[in-house]
């Protein structure tokens, strides 16, 4: 049926609020676990299976654990037993530090959580020298206080690194160094000077061609029988060095597929009035890339940080390779489920930690309702 | 540069001889003879794929030509790069798409070249920028962002941020084709409030009505070559070539 043509002008229709849909606790049970009976044996046999997998769980991991003590006779066996990393906990977090150096690395944990919590609270100022002297700064003093030997503190050489302290070590500089590699690489992949392109795509492909265990194994076995023997390399440098260039070739990629997203008017615009190449970059399309590959980017810190972890293999005491040398502690046979436990919430809170912040950033960074 | 430019007040602001473009093998301008005076309005017309927008964007270097030699404000074209920056500063550019900065407020599209470019203080950046954004009358969006904006509010902001740089000649490629109906006499009053303060434009543009009312010229191209320039009522009331004919028999028939 044809809607009858008016002639006159309607009255125009007062705005109005939108309709409440909102309807209480049982409306959205119903609504979103029962609104079908097929939905609701679902519903009812999910929860029977996650009561029946948690419950356990939470038996073992907190109601029957043992939290207090400090030797395994504290241990009832009952639950877990926490104990185990209580009584270890300092090693777990300092490695083999000496006991007498350790406020060195507290100061550096203090340091680094600050630095990082005032980049990240929106409110605070000054974000730009802060960010400066977190990327210059911080890592000079973190490198004097940690390895010592100048200013009255006493050398502490890399092999009595280890735990939390040596596992955030390797994942910072990871981080930090990965990132701005892999920008340049980026860039140099899409340059027009085949010199520069043919470098960076060999360098890429080489590393990203390579396990990272191969480039752990090949830094510290390998390296040294190239190298004259006067040069001495530490083993850590070795391994930082090859993992922040396996990172940077993955990071390379991943900006790069940012870089392509952005449509080429938005140089041009950038060309028109008169800017060079690194303005056009840096003021134009980077910061429109890293904006889009945010997930990518921090999908690879989180692997990064995972896999800090294999360096365990070429004898670095990261935190779970010192959680296992704990567990071959004749005293604390037979805790290996906690201490992997521990070692996964550990690597678990951090990336996860990581991750809400990257998606925080995604919305703040967010500009315009349209696009 | 300025005073450079003073001393040749009668000189031509562009100046085009012998120009020729492949893309590939393809020859997409051919022979391209074209001066353009200074205060001069030109209106570029003709079918897709005539080579218009090519030919204004080898102005500013944005295509590289093969044959042929461009010469802007006095300045001839090179490979240089510091020189065909230098071109490209005084010569704004105006696109079909706007390509504003979607992460910069339109303030900071209207200042980022002032402060990087021209190396100006950025509050004197900021008062030339609200100083143009007050003449296109969009100053009450100054601190929105671009995807905030309708489409002619953003090409508004274009142009804006084009004039920002103080160009001596201003480029327009199709400027209206990507608007809404309603939003195209916008922009256009602003290009014709601008040809009537006397900036030196090349615009690519089917807009006819504009070319009546501002073009001191119009140029009609077809198949990379320019088949017919005249003054707008010459050229629209008694066109010489066939191509002319048929090309206005089709966009003003209807």
């Amino acid at each position: 049926m044809a809607d009858t043509i008016t002639t006159t002008e309607p009255e125009m229709v007062a705005e109005r609020r939108p309709p409440d849909l909102r309807r209480g606790l049982l409306g959205w049970l119903h609504a979103n676990l029962f609104n079908t009976p097929l939905n609701g044996v679902v519903t009812l046999i999910t929860v029977t299976l996650l009561s029946m997998l948690l419950w356990p769980a939470l038996q073992w991991a907190v109601f029957q654990a043992d939290w207090l003590g400090d030797s395994r006779e504290a241990c009832s066996g009952e639950g877990a037993c926490w104990v185990f990393i209580s009584a270890r906990f300092e090693s777990i977090v300092y490695g083999f530090y000496p006991e007498a150096e350790r406020w060195r690395v507290d100061l550096v944990f203090v340091l680094l959580a600050v630095l990082i919590a005032w980049l990240v609270i929106p409110r605070l100022p000054a974000k730009r020298w802060v960010g400066v002297f977190a990327l210059v700064g911080f890592p000079v003093l973190a490198f004097f206080l940690l390895v010592g030997g100048s200013f009255g503190l006493t050398h502490v050489p890399t092999r009595e690194w280890g735990g939390v302290m040596l596992t955030l070590t390797i994942a910072t500089v990871g981080i930090v160094g990965s990132l701005p590699i892999g920008v340049v690489l980026a860039l140099g992949r899409r340059s027009k000077m085949p010199l520069v392109r043919g470098f960076c795509v060999v360098f890429i492909e080489f590393w990203r061609g390579v396990p990272l265990i191969t480039v752990l194994f090949m830094a510290s076995v390998m390296l040294p029988l190239f190298v004259p023997t006067q040069v001495e390399f530490d083993k850590l440098l070795r391994a930082l060095v090859g993992i922040m260039f396996f990172w940077s070739a993955y990071m390379a990629e991943v900006v790069r597929g940012g870089l392509q997203a952005i449509p080429s008017g938005q140089e041009e615009a950038a060309k028109a009035m008169g800017m060079g190449y690194w303005q056009r970059m840096g003021l134009i399309v980077l910061p429109q890339s890293l904006k889009l590959v945010i997930p990518g980017i921090v999908n690879t810190f989180i692997a990064l940080f995972k896999d800090t972890s294999l360096v365990l293999i070429i004898g670095l005491f990261d935190l779970l390779a010192i959680i296992r040398a704990g567990l071959t502690d004749s005293n604390w046979l037979g805790f290996a489920t906690e201490g992997y436990v521990f070692a996964a919430l550990v690597f678990w809170v951090f990336c996860f930690g990581m991750s809400r912040y990257s998606q925080y950033i995604e919305r703040r960074l967010h500009t315009g309702h349209r696009n | 540069m300025n005073q450079a430019n003073a001393a040749r007040a009668d000189a031509p602001m562009v100046e085009i001889t012998g120009l020729n473009k492949w893309y590939g093998d393809f020859h997409v301008l051919r022979d391209i003879d074209l001066t353009v005076a200074q205060g001069e309005r030109i209106v570029i017309c003709g079918p897709s794929g005539s080579g218009k927008s090519t030919l204004i964007r080898c102005i500013n270097h944005l295509e590289e030509h093969q044959e042929g030699r461009i010469v802007v404000n006095g300045l001839p074209m090179t490979r240089d790069v510091k020189r065909i920056e230098q071109i490209r500063r005084n010569v704004g550019m105006v696109f079909q798409h706007f390509n504003l900065f979607p992460h910069l407020s339109v303030l900071d599209n209207c200042c980022i070249s002032q402060t990087w470019v021209q190396k100006k203080p950025r509050a004197e950046a900021e008062r030339t920028a609200m100083e143009i954004l007050e003449r296109v009358q969009i100053a009450d969006q100054a601190r929105k962002y671009p995807g905030q904006l309708s489409g002619g509010q953003q090409q508004r902001v274009a142009i804006a941020r084009a004039l920002c740089m103080q160009p001596e000649v201003m480029l327009f490629d199709e400027p209206t084709s990507a608007l809404d109906p309603e939003m195209i006499k916008e922009v256009l009053d602003v290009m014709v409030e601008l040809a009537q303060d006397g900036m030196t434009m090349l615009c690519v543009t089917h807009e006819m009505g504009f070319a009546k009312t501002v073009a001191d010229r119009v140029i009609f191209m077809d198949q990379g070559q320019i088949i017919e320039q005249a003054p707008p009522e010459t050229f629209f009331n008694h066109p010489r070539s066939e191509r002319t004919k048929l090309f206005l028999g089709q966009i003003l028939g209807h």
